[in-house]
């Protein structure tokens, strides 16, 4: 569990991010810096780059120009795997989970992995501890009913759940999740929501998610980007980004009509 | 633990099986169960890869430098000693597919079965013209010795399907215990994800990586056991319908089970056996309509009649 105290240093800083595919810019000169344990929200309309800046932190993509700080380290250019060990960890918009596997096993994989030792031809995956351990991280998550399961028998929120339950197997100190109630049902979103929260502080895991439903945005983060076009247009508390007249025009669609002329 | 002693239950009856059926079997039959398994060992080969989402169409590399190496060591250094001779083969392979295992580890699909196959049809050009090995007539290997036995005749058949039984079912244990190990677990997760896997911080390359290097071994092993068996061998073994059949059994057997990958091939052994007997110039069709039934009725192969993959199950 991670418990380490605060250094201070922000846990993850970008500078001058620049992404483009062709002649679309997705990314244009994002600077941020998330102190530890903060929990941000990234809002804004699809094709605006919030996942194109998640992709890049995590090094699924490659920034044109720019540079990606973790707890102070330069982690520019490396790859997924690299960045999960480094610290940062990420949950999918479509939950990404082993298709073949039960929940059990999927949890048991990313425990496996998971282990400072390469995953072992000699070692049990099954050994009673790590499924002890494993069925503990599905209770945290509420998920342990499914265990025996495969993920076409799921729902999409306990698919969510397991992929961020994945996610969090690694003690990650940086955790991005990617729309985390996108395709859940109504009700489901505020517990699902609160499970998640609530697993990710007991580890103090500074956390950044993106979202499209701005009732989950004030109410789970303590800061707000806004993403507009490759930009961030405002950085600021929930309720000022909110209010901000450029976010309500191109972000949350709920400017006022302008007064024709 | 409890799966430990199960392993071990299941090593001791499939030996006291094969043991016990061996001492019964007529010679013919003796043979051909020989080659089903060692050939089986081969095919395991690509069931391990297969756990990992690749099909190597080009096992019969292995199978063919195992069969040369035997083969070379007995005729040109003497040595006839069949644990040697397995040793060294498996040095060899060890070796060779560690070279090429991380090269061929970056690729996927098609491009992975294709450049499998074209090392093993490069071996096949380079003894085929190789008239010091024999050219495409190959080499013939003198008879195995046992530490210091040398039996002939039926007590040869026998010692070689006795080894060859060991080897087995040393095998099976082996694999099966990592199958279920945190290896096998990853290489099924590569198999159903790589995405997820390389974002949980395993290398997808690493583990394909050390998939076809078991491989490379099993295919030397499976070499060393039919070149000595048969007493000859010759570039057949690199060539791409070698390499087919071996991938034949694999998919009939399925990557769920072991037994089924021995069972499968045993069973392509006697439909061979006895098409060539009865419809010399067809049998591949009564291959190919027995494969195809096999595909409709049991897409994941024989092995998913005993095996399914469900909790408790990997």
């Amino acid at each position: 569990m991670s418990t380490s105290a605060s250094t201070g240093m922000p846990a993850l800083e970008t500078r001058g991010l620049m992404k483009s595919f062709g002649a679309v810019t997705a990314a244009h000169d994002i600077t941020v810096s998330v102190p530890e344990r903060a929990v941000w929200s990234l809002i804004g309309t699809n094709g605006a780059g919030k996942t194109t800046f998640v992709n890049m932190v995590t090094g699924y993509l490659h920034p044109d120009q720019g540079t990606i700080l973790f707890q102070g380290q330069d982690i520019t250019g490396l790859g997924p795997r690299e960045v999960t060990r480094a610290g940062i960890c990420r949950s999918f918009q479509i939950p990404q989970l082993c298709s073949e596997l039960t929940v059990l096993e999927n949890v048991l994989v990313a425990l496996a992995i998971a282990d400072p030792k390469p995953p072992s031809f000699f070692r049990k995956a099954r050994e009673s501890a790590a499924e002890d351990r494993a069925m503990e991280i599905l209770k945290r998550f509420r998920i342990e009913e499914h265990r025996g399961r495969l993920m076409t028998e799921l729902s999409a929120g306990v698919r969510k759940l397991l992929d961020i339950a994945m996610s969090m197997c690694g003690h990650p100190k940086v955790m991005l999740l990617d729309e985390p109630t996108s395709g859940v049902a109504a009700e489901e979103k505020f517990p699902i929501m609160d499970l998640v929260m609530e697993a990710l502080a007991a580890e103090n895991v500074t956390t950044l998610f993106v979202e499209h439903d701005m009732d989950i945005v004030t109410r789970y983060s303590d800061r707000v980007l806004a993403f507009y076009d490759g930009r961030i247009i405002a950085d600021d508390a929930p309720d000022e980004v909110l209010n901000d007249p450029q976010v309500q025009r191109y972000v949350t669609g709920t400017a006022p009509a302008e007064a024709s002329s | 633990m409890k799966a430990l002693s199960d392993i071990r239950v299941a090593s001791l009856l499939a030996l006291a099986l094969l043991i016990g059926g061996g001492l019964a079997l007529p010679d013919w039959a003796l043979f051909l169960m020989t080659i089903g398994l060692a050939k089986a060992l081969v095919s395991l080969g690509i069931v391990v890869q297969m756990r990992a989402g690749l099909v190597s169409f080009g096992q019969g590399l292995f199978f063919c430098i195992g069969a040369y190496v035997a083969g070379l060591m007995a005729n040109f250094a003497g040595l006839t000693d069949i644990f040697v001779l397995t040793g060294i083969s498996v040095m060899a392979c060890l070796a060779i597919g560690g070279i090429f295992g991380p090269l061929l580890a970056n690729y996927r699909g098609i491009f992975f079965a294709m450049l499998s196959l074209s090392l093993s049809m490069i071996l096949y050009g380079i003894l085929s013209k190789m008239n010091s090995l024999g050219g495409t007539d190959g080499l013939n290997v003198a008879a195995p010795t046992f530490a210091g036995y040398a039996p002939e005749g039926r007590a040869l058949s026998l010692s070689l399907y006795l080894y060859t039984s060991f080897i087995v079912v040393a095998i099976g244990a082996i694999l099966r215990t990592g199958f279920d190990s945190q290896h096998g677990l990853v290489s099924l997760a590569v198999r159903s994800n790589e995405l997820r896997v390389e974002y949980l911080g395993a290398s997808v390359r690493r583990t394909n990586a050390i998939n076809y290097v078991i491989s490379a071994m099993l295919g030397g092993i499976g070499g060393v056991i039919t070149g000595l068996a048969i007493g000859h061998v010759d570039p057949e073994y690199a060539y791409w319908t070698t390499s087919g059949e071996f991938v034949f059994v694999a998919i009939l057997a399925g990557y769920l089970s072991i037994p089924a990958v021995f069972a499968a091939s045993i069973i392509l052994e006697l439909v061979r056996s006895f098409s060539n007997l009865y419809f010399p110039n067809t049998w591949q069709m009564v291959l190919g309509v027995f494969l195809l039934v096999i595909i409709l009725t049991l897409p994941n192969g024989l092995g998913s009649l005993f095996h399914r993959r469900r909790e408790g199950g990997s």
